[in-house]
């Protein structure tokens, strides 16, 4: 199974991201020789094999539901691109 | 002897006699800074005026004979995916150019509180992806030992640093062999202590189910020391393991008799350099002497850990750098048409090329239809070699072998080929996978450059790796040598 053009345009769209016509041919080379490599992982049977997502036996690390202050609001605000009245602000999102 | 190769305890008698003061040793050090850095790039941005006002107020606690911190006085960088409070962090990142953190790491603030002087914030590859320096968006980092060579990655400006005698100890992180494939290529100590030991509160997240952050030093004592600093449960961190630390440095008794030492043929096969081979056979044999016992073993599933750490790395990445989209906080491409265009654009732009290619393998891994057949069968295979390692440890102690199979490679030598690149941490990566410590320490040359022996322990064992590292250590001087800088 080897990827396309087409498939690289799909998954940079689910990935927000632009690609330029040499990038879209670059991955799409790089990815199919990646992917081709992680084959490999295919010699193994792992049909009872359990899944390890990370290797701490830790599961629901809960704590008290207090109220904790937060950070002020211009802290908050400080690296924002772009803000008003105490806001994040970006492009319409509605027509 | 210069400043430069004293051991902390050193630095802290001189300081305790009053023949140094925290400001002479943090001025030597941003002077070593002004006359090596242009060549070697280590550092991103540098705080010299917060260096000299920390030594300043270290020079008078010491004055009135306050209590010194265990870190106290000693220059030092942190890698530039940990934020500090008012210090720009960039993650070596066009995306975070202007970034400056409102707060700082948890281990950041372990520092302050051990009392050592940050001097500034150290390059890397993009968000830690890369195992050369050269994916930085700023400059690529060169190899102290020898300037056409990298340094490593993606800690490459922490190692390239103390290597240079710069900083006293550097922060780095580990995902793959972050930490430990740089200390390799620099000839200094890097230690990737257990997934979970030190709080990870504060360090842009790259993939979290691996992410560690640990010190690299000139030597094992050093390493020590800060990692009693940095170690410890945060409740900050969720993946923050609550477990007693011991005193590590107590842990350094030069007696490794009896140790049962584990050495897979499969980190000295195919693929390892030859040179690297002879070097690691030289440490057996002073384990050896040392009355330690060592045993060809095998870690059957080895071969299968890049390919699994590429697609759970990548994946975990392509969802954790979601978060960078042009809104809260980093760049912004001018007149968006709309909130789409904003984050695509905001993005193609802020990222580098590995990153971009991380993100796509890591988005491509979790879609629709492939789920199963990339993400979920790297997770069971992570369990195969987890496996490998519960079982070996079974009848070992510690499992030894080189961190990298080759020495340095020369700057440029492997852009444009993703997969070689990949393949140098063969050796690092099933470790990282397993999430148990491993220490990397100078064992040697290889025509001029650095190699390292990596001694990997038990979840939580890092006194065992530190006891045999500083006991091969004390029987050698390869981490005595230094490069010649102008």
């Amino acid at each position: 199974m080897s990827i396309t053009v087409k498939d690289v345009e799909h998954v940079a769209n689910l990935a927000r991201l632009d690609l330029s016509a040499e990038e879209k041919e670059q991955f799409t080379g790089q990815l199919n020789a990646i992917l081709k490599y992680a084959e490999k992982l295919g010699e193994l049977d792992t049909s009872d094999v359990e899944p390890t997502s990370h290797v701490l036996p830790l599961a629901n690390v809960m704590r008290e539901d207090e109220a904790r202050p937060s950070w002020p609001i211009e802290k908050v605000l400080a690296n924002a691109p772009d803000e008003e009245d105490g806001q994040f602000k970006v492009p319409a999102v509605l027509e | 002897m210069s400043l430069f190769d004293l051991r902390l305890t050193d630095i802290h008698n001189k300081l305790a006699h009053k023949e140094l003061s925290v400001s002479e040793l943090t001025e030597a050090s941003l002077k070593r800074i002004a006359d090596t850095d242009g060549e070697l790039g280590a550092f991103l941005t540098l705080d010299e005026e917060g260096a000299r006002k920390t030594a300043r107020s270290l020079d008078d606690r010491l004055a009135a004979g306050g209590e010194r911190g265990i870190l106290f006085g000693l220059p030092a960088g942190i890698k530039d995916n940990m934020v500090t409070e008012g210090l720009r962090t960039t993650c070596a990142s066009r995306f975070l150019d202007n970034h400056i953190p409102i707060y700082d790491a948890t281990v950041v603030k372990k520092l302050r509180s051990a009392q050592s002087v940050t001097v500034g914030k150290l390059n890397m590859d993009e968000f830690a992806m890369g195992g050369s320096n050269e994916n930085s968006a700023y400059r690529a980092v060169r190899n102290p030992w020898s300037p056409a060579h990298v340094p490593g990655g993606s800690s490459g400006g922490s190692a390239a640093a103390v290597a240079a005698g710069q900083v006293y100890f550097a922060l780095g992180s580990d995902t793959g062999g972050s930490i430990r494939q740089p200390a390799a290529y620099c000839g200094v100590v890097g230690l990737k202590p257990t997934y979970g030991l030190v709080s990870r509160f504060g360090l842009v997240a790259f993939a979290s189910s691996l992410d560690q952050i640990g010190p690299i030093t000139k030597n094992v004592e050093d390493a020590a020391y800060v990692l009693q600093a940095i170690a410890g449960h945060d409740e900050l961190d969720s993946t923050s393991a609550n477990v007693d630390i011991p005193d590590y440095t107590a842990a350094l008794t030069g007696d490794v008799r009896g140790l049962r030492i584990g050495v897979p043929k499969e980190y000295l096969g195919e693929g390892i350099d030859p040179r690297v081979k002879e070097r690691v056979s030289e440490a057996l044999k002073v384990f050896e002497s040392m009355g330690a016992v060592w045993e060809e073993i095998s870690l059957p599933h080895t071969e299968y850990a890049v390919a699994t750490y590429y697609l759970l790395a990548s994946s975990e990445a392509s969802s954790n750098l979601a978060r960078f989209d042009g809104v809260r906080y980093g760049v912004r491409a001018e007149n968006p048409d709309n909130l789409l265009d904003l984050y695509r654009r905001s993005r193609s732009q802020g990222f580098g090329s590995e990153v971009k290619r991380r993100i796509m393998l890591g988005t491509y891994a979790l879609s629709s239809g492939y789920y199963d057949a990339y993400y979920l069968k790297a997770q069971k295979v992570r369990t195969l070699i987890k496996r490998d390692f519960d079982l070996a440890f079974e009848k070992y102690d510690l499992i030894i072998g080189p961190t990298a199979p080759t020495p340095a490679f020369r700057i440029g030598e492997q852009v444009g080929d993703p997969l070689t690149m990949y393949l140098n941490d063969i050796v690092t990566i099933p470790v990282s996978l397993a999430g148990v410590p491993a220490i990397s320490v100078p064992c040697g040359f290889a025509d001029g450059l650095p190699v390292g022996l990596q001694i990997i322990g038990k979840p939580f064992d890092e006194t065992t790796v530190l006891r045999a590292a500083h006991a091969y250590e004390s029987h050698t001087d390869h981490h005595l040598r230094r490069p010649a800088l102008s």
